[in-house]
């Protein structure tokens, strides 16, 4: 692979990242402590929002960014065409034994 | 058939069954010891790290610390599911094109140098060691009520049953029991929990069951407004708001989840798998598979709570239950009738509460406080075992590569041969276990907390050295080993005094910016960060072929080039 088609590669990979730890950074320490109080005021059901996505709601979502961030790197090693050696190429462990 | 009988059977056929499969996975060489082969599928993986993943702390001990933690104990539920998003997105798939065995490997060929491989061999048994600890610490406190075995005869039993699998098998030994231990132990979570949920809710959905209605036989009310009253009424903090600093939950919170992606018994998991692709996936069944444990845990945490107060409180001592007096023989609930009435005062206020109640034995005990049948409570048993052996087993490998692999075979003495070396990998899991089982037996603090320190000292070292070593090309030695070493320093000084040293100073007036030494962990991260990326500016970029395996490591499929 060129060095310019690798870059941009890692560029994709790097964005992906980045705006999927948002997310993360987003709903644990922002909703689940940092306005925690604030979201308690909110209720649905027999919880008070805050408290839920503190104790639950944040861990449905860290299941979810972890399963786009699947998808979404599958697609982009179509793309680059990685995903072909990805499946049968074997890391150089072998030699180093 | 009584609880004890049902124990005996479910113990001994889940012990059987990780025998076999350890004698059926016996491992022939180094890389079957150390990576299972490399074969794993990223389901099996998935599984088996799922497994290694929840220990003692968060099968036994997690439920029941936020039971009295109320909201403030959703640290350990963020801490440890959200360190996954950082392990999937920033470690495991780099770390698998990477190859190799173990985290030291990647620490020493990455940072070219043997300085940095052999703090990292430090930081992994440090770190490990803490850790093995606290599962056979787990391990005892099960062992000793419900087989009535005394402590350290249970902790000698946890011992000899992880000491066979994993001298046996190694890693492969190791990865098929741990997927038959989250089986076990996923299923033995789940029934009291759905029981439980179904009594006092008729919801059996326990996640659902934690916001619905209890019945009427419960007193009718949201769970939670139930509980919230109950507390307030008996002066305990309410259980849905937050009783400790904002800054120490975040920091805390911070340092599991760091720790959790820097853990190496974590890490080398998804060296197993064949590629890149798989160890992505095999994130992601991972911390699927952990969640259905995490999301059900708070809520058996309210149903345990609930249920402790309104069997105990105000109830007469000389008519409590039978789990109530065998809990008490163990020492881990205590009833001290003060006002000699005969009558259980369990209420928020030190000076007049009679009954303390160890954090650990919640779940344990959760459901023959419900009554459930004993079939159901023997499994819990099955389960626990099965969380402690799995953890301690996937701990003692990571010693046992450290000192074989790490130590010998790539510093001290290269010429062994792979023989000699898995000889080496073997004996030093043996005296890892014995080590193990004499701090189990003589352990401070409680199980779960005991893990807080080492995810603390995970956090702090290799962390930032990994991710660095990743997304920082510039990154050199020198940085890397001050980071490390700064970061580890700081931690465990700081944990060392105000748990060891000086346990009196212990209190939010003297610690650091209001952070507790279970969260201190983040901030010997930044430390590591901010030390590292400081001297690495200072100091010469590393050589060419150093910054190739960077660029390497980051395309998936293309092998790397030596």
């Amino acid at each position: 692979m060129s060095d310019s088609r690798a870059n941009s590669y890692w560029k994709a990979n790097i964005r992906l990242v980045l705006s999927l730890l948002s997310v993360w950074f987003f709903i644990s320490f922002g909703c689940g402590i940092l306005f925690v109080d604030a979201l308690d005021t909110i209720r649905f059901g027999g919880f008070k929002l805050g408290f839920w996505i503190a104790q639950q709601g944040s861990i449905f979502v860290f299941v979810a960014l972890i399963l786009i961030y699947i998808r979404a790197m599958d697609k982009l090693d179509s793309k680059y065409d990685l995903d072909a050696s990805a499946e049968g190429a074997k890391p150089a462990q072998e030699e180093s034994q | 058939m009584s609880v004890q009988v049902w124990t005996y059977l479910f113990v001994f056929l889940s012990f059987s069954l990780y025998i076999g499969i350890a004698i059926w996975s016996r491992a022939g060489s180094t890389k079957e010891f150390y990576i299972a082969g490399g074969g794993v599928t990223p389901l099996a993986n998935g599984m088996a790290t799922a497994a290694d993943w929840m220990s003692a702390a968060s099968f036994i001990s997690m439920a029941g610390l936020i039971s009295f933690l109320g909201r403030d104990g959703t640290f350990y539920l963020m801490g440890w599911t959200g360190g996954y998003v950082l392990l999937a997105l920033l470690l495991a798939p780099y770390l698998r094109k990477f190859g190799k065995f173990t985290v030291p490997d990647f620490i020493g060929d990455r940072y070219y140098s043997q300085t940095a491989r052999l703090i990292a061999v430090f930081c992994a048994i440090s770190v490990s060691f803490v850790y093995v600890c606290g599962q056979m610490q787990g391990a005892g406190i099960v062992f000793s009520r419900f087989l009535e075995v005394d402590f350290t005869t249970g902790v000698l039993i946890g011992m000899a049953i992880v000491f066979f699998y994993a001298v046996l098998g190694g890693m492969k030994g190791i990865t098929y029991t741990q997927v038959a231990q989250y089986c076990v132990l996923i299923f033995a979570f789940m029934v009291p929990a759905i029981f439980i949920s179904i009594m006092m809710t008729g919801q059996p959905i326990p996640q659902i069951g934690f916001g619905s209605e209890l019945t009427e036989a419960y007193g009718g009310g949201y769970l939670l407004d139930r509980l919230d009253g109950l507390s307030e009424q008996l002066g305990f903090a309410t259980y849905t708001e937050g009783q400790r600093s904002t800054q120490d939950v975040f920091f805390i919170t911070a340092a599991l989840m760091f720790g959790t992606a820097g853990l190496p018994h974590v890490i080398i998991r998804f060296f197993t798998v064949p590629s890149v692709r798989d160890a992505r996936k095999s994130a992601g069944y991972a911390l699927v598979f952990i969640a259905i444990l995490y999301t059900t845990a708070p809520a058996v945490a309210a149903f345990a709570r609930t249920n402790l107060i309104n069997t105990v409180s105000n109830a007469e001592y000389a008519a409590v239950p039978e789990w109530f007096s065998k809990w008490e023989d163990t020492g881990l609930i205590t009833f001290d009738d003060k006002n000699n009435d005969g009558i259980i005062q369990y209420v928020g206020d030190p000076e007049t509460n009679e009954l303390n109640v160890n954090r650990d034995i919640m779940v344990l005990a959760n459901p023959e406080i419900a009554e459930l049948p004993a079939w159901v409570i023997a499994l819990v048993v099955a389960g626990a075992l099965a969380a402690a052996l799995s953890t301690a087993a996937g701990l003692l490998l990571v010693i046992s590569t450290s000192i074989a692999h790490d130590m010998l075979k790539r510093t001290f003495m290269p010429d062994i041969t792979e023989k000699q070396e898995l000889a080496c990998a073997r004996g030093s899991i043996f005296v890892a276990v014995l080590i193990a089982g004499y701090y189990g037996i003589n352990a401070p603090a409680y199980v779960a907390q005991v893990v807080a320190f080492a995810f603390g000292l995970a956090a702090a070292s290799f962390f930032p050295a990994i991710v660095l070593g990743i997304f920082q090309k510039r990154m050199n030695k020198e940085g890397a080993i001050a980071g490390m070493v700064v970061g580890f320093t700081f931690t465990a000084a700081y944990i060392i005094y105000f748990k060891i040293i000086n346990p009196a100073a212990d209190s939010a007036d003297n610690w650091f910016f209001g952070i507790s030494p279970e969260g201190i962990g983040s901030l010997g991260t930044l430390a590591n960060l901010v030390v590292a990326l400081t001297i690495a500016k200072f100091t010469p970029a590393p050589p060419a072929a150093v910054q190739e395996i960077v660029e390497n490591i980051r395309l998936p499929g293309e092998p790397t080039p030596r």
